[in-house]
């Protein structure tokens, strides 16, 4: 069966089953290798990324819920030669240890600033509960998150596509 | 003739404004003399703590994260928001300077130590119940615990609420005192569980819907009501459990938030029984034996054993309309489905319909709640939900929209939230998939409503993790509608 799915402001009709999660077709069919396999349970967040502006768990989103839907990922965000603010503040911050958690992070942090690139350290803090980072890098991950919404001010809009 | 008439009206007013003013009067109680502190018995201070546990003060009197008991939570209430009060032993701000007789008589009256009369959203009219040995020992507890200097706030509140006086009405029509009397023909256990779950536990304050004045409706005790945005399920013979409550099992609940043929607490009820982990083991079970009865028909249910889940799965039972006539405490749980036989996490249940709240239940919900791990690992089984199995689908439109967040440093429940990717036809569509799939019961009428009103932001439930800790949701939730 063939969905449309709307990834990174790029239509793709997939063949798949409506009841695949979001993280497979991704990573297995569009070959957008961010988002990660972590838990497979919607509770560590490694699979983090954009619908609609809001963060979801793409190992626990079925595409039936998503044809016509804006899906974003790491990929969406910057290039390596062009990276946005988001990938160039955990760049600055090297806020990544193994890297895993890292792409769900990001679209995380994303989904919060393009709201409120603002945010104080509390807001960031509770927004970014849901995940997790096994290797502690997480004074690291906050300070990138504060300082991408610096570079969004700064820029002036927070989307780059 | 039109004089004495006059005369007449104005004795009858003066009369009347003497008798209200003698039923509205309290008088002030001196307070203990400045610097001075009691001292208590150490075992009595013990006790104080375990039956603030089964009273759940800090539920109010603690706002989340902050200082124990020093309140300022709102309390949103049909006449306006009041805000609990600090009830450490600050001599300004909290009870530092309130004698134990103000105490009890705060407990007992609802009145403060200066005389004024408190608002029912403190629940006196169930306190009044309780002893005075075991408001005593609360005193005990709640003097030894740290004074913390934050100032009251003001009532938010119209006229003529706003103006104290008038509760002196409310508490003629409602407040009944005196002691819960000991049924002779019920046991010992179940007499105590009923003087704390109808005193101190309040259990009512939630379970029983109310009266346009705020108070009980008697005659629908624990039938069941509307509280925060969350439905509190009848404790009573209709309640809608679809596996019948034992004892065992509702000790159980209640002492760790969640039972494997039940569930789990969520919701002002994780504050519950967050509370509940620091009550006497021996009170929390007999509150789950007068509550349990409750649901029986009032008497104490016949000690049966929970059969053991294998032999349990053989005993599917006939579409019994939710809990009524249940007469024995057979644990009857539907056969599992294929799906359930393996623990990885990634099997999926096969979605069978070309129907979008099928394909929705397989992605989204299935790894968790077909994946055969007990709580709190894994999700519940759904033919065992409440939830699903309630005539109010609210509290499963809040689980499926903000999830249950994760507690701190401990092995609780948790589930993600949906309300960032789902849109209200999904939601609707996938809850009369879960209805019509874990049920036998009549699909609801209201789901449509109670999802828009929810995800638009009217009704909006409090989140709180299973440790009953009040948290921000962790769904990315929009509050208005695509």
């Amino acid at each position: 069966m063939s969905t449309n799915l709307t990834v990174n402001g790029q239509t793709h009709a997939v063949e798949a089953e409506p009841d695949t999660p979001l993280l497979y077709v991704l990573r297995n069919d569009l070959q957008l290798n961010a988002a990660k396999f972590g838990c497979g349970l919607g509770q560590c967040g490694s699979c983090t990324v954009m619908v609609d502006g809001r963060a979801v768990f793409s190992c626990v989103t079925p595409i039936v819920a998503l044809e016509g839907r804006d899906i974003r990922t790491v990929e969406g965000l910057g290039t390596i030669d062009n990276p946005g603010p988001m990938q160039q503040a955990f760049i600055e911050e090297q806020a990544a240890q193994c890297g895993f958690c890292i792409p769900g992070m990001m679209m995380r942090a994303q989904a919060l600033l393009e709201r409120n690139p603002a945010a104080s350290d509390a807001e960031i803090r509770s927004f970014m509960e849901p995940n997790l980072c096994r290797c502690g890098t997480h004074m690291r991950i906050l300070r990138a998150v504060k300082r991408a919404g610096e570079l969004m001010q700064q820029a002036g809009a927070g989307r780059t596509v | 003739m039109l004089r004495r008439i006059a005369l007449g009206l104005v004795v009858l007013v003066v009369v009347a404004a003497g008798a209200f003013f003698a039923l509205a009067y309290r008088p002030a109680i001196d307070p203990l003399p400045e610097g001075e502190a009691p001292s208590f018995d150490p075992l009595m201070v013990a006790r104080g703590a375990q039956l603030a546990a089964v009273g759940a003060c800090t539920s109010c009197h603690t706002v989340s994260e902050g200082q124990d008991f020093a309140g300022g939570l709102p309390l949103p209430t049909p006449f306006g928001t009041i805000f609990s009060t600090n009830i450490t032993p600050d001599p300004e701000h909290g009870i530092g300077r309130w004698t134990e007789a103000a105490f009890i008589r705060s407990m007992r009256e609802g009145v403060d130590r200066e005389g004024n009369l408190l608002y029912p959203a403190f629940p006196y009219d169930h306190f009044t119940h309780t002893t005075d040995e075991d408001i005593r020992a609360i005193y005990a507890y709640l003097m030894t615990r740290p004074a913390i200097g934050a100032p009251n706030q003001e009532n938010q509140l119209g006229f003529p609420f706003s103006f104290r006086p008038v509760l002196a009405g409310w508490n003629l029509l409602f407040l009944r005192k005196g002691t819960v009397e000991p049924d002779p023909q019920q046991s010992a256990e179940w007499n105590h569980g009923r003087y704390l779950a109808e005193g101190l536990g309040h259990c009512g304050g939630c379970h029983t819907p109310r009266n346009a004045f705020g108070a009980e409706d008697g005659s629908g005790h624990y039938g069941g009501a509307e509280i925060e945005g969350w439905f509190a399920y009848p404790i009573d013979e209709t309640s809608p459990a679809p596996t019948a409550w034992t004892v065992e099992a509702m000790t159980n609940y209640l002492t760790y938030g969640y039972d494997q043929e039940h569930g789990t607490s969520r919701g002002p009820m994780a504050q519950v029984t967050g509370d509940f982990r620091n009550a006497a083991p021996e009170d929390v079970r007999a509150i789950a034996a007068y509550v349990v009865a409750q649901m029986h028909g009032g008497a104490a249910p016949a000690a049966a054993a929970a059969p053991p889940a294998e032999s349990a799965a053989a005993q599917v039972p006939e579409a019994s309309p939710a809990g009524a006539g249940v007469e024995t405490l057979t644990i009857a749980s539907p056969p599992a489905s294929p799906a359930f036989q393996s623990g990885d996490s990634q099997t999926v249940a096969p979605a069978t319909a070309d129907n979008p709240g099928a394909l929705i239940y397989a992605g989204a919900c299935a790894t968790c709640h077909e994946s055969g791990r007990p709580q709190p690992y894994g999700g519940l089984d759904l033919h065992k939900s409440t939830a699903v199995h309630s005539t109010n689908p609210q509290n499963i439109v809040n689980m499926v929209l903000f999830g249950i967040p994760a507690s701190d440093g401990q092995a609780a429940p948790i589930m993600p939230g949906f309300a960032g990717v789902l849109d209200e036809a999904q939601v609707i569509s996938l809850l009369n998939y879960l209805r019509e799939t874990f049920t036998d019961q009549p699909a609801w009428e209201n789901a449509q409503q109670i999802v828009a009103d929810t995800v638009g932001g009217t009704t909006q439930p409090t989140i709180y993790s299973a440790d009953g800790l009040r948290r921000s949701p962790v769904a990315d939730i929009p509050r208005t509608s695509p």
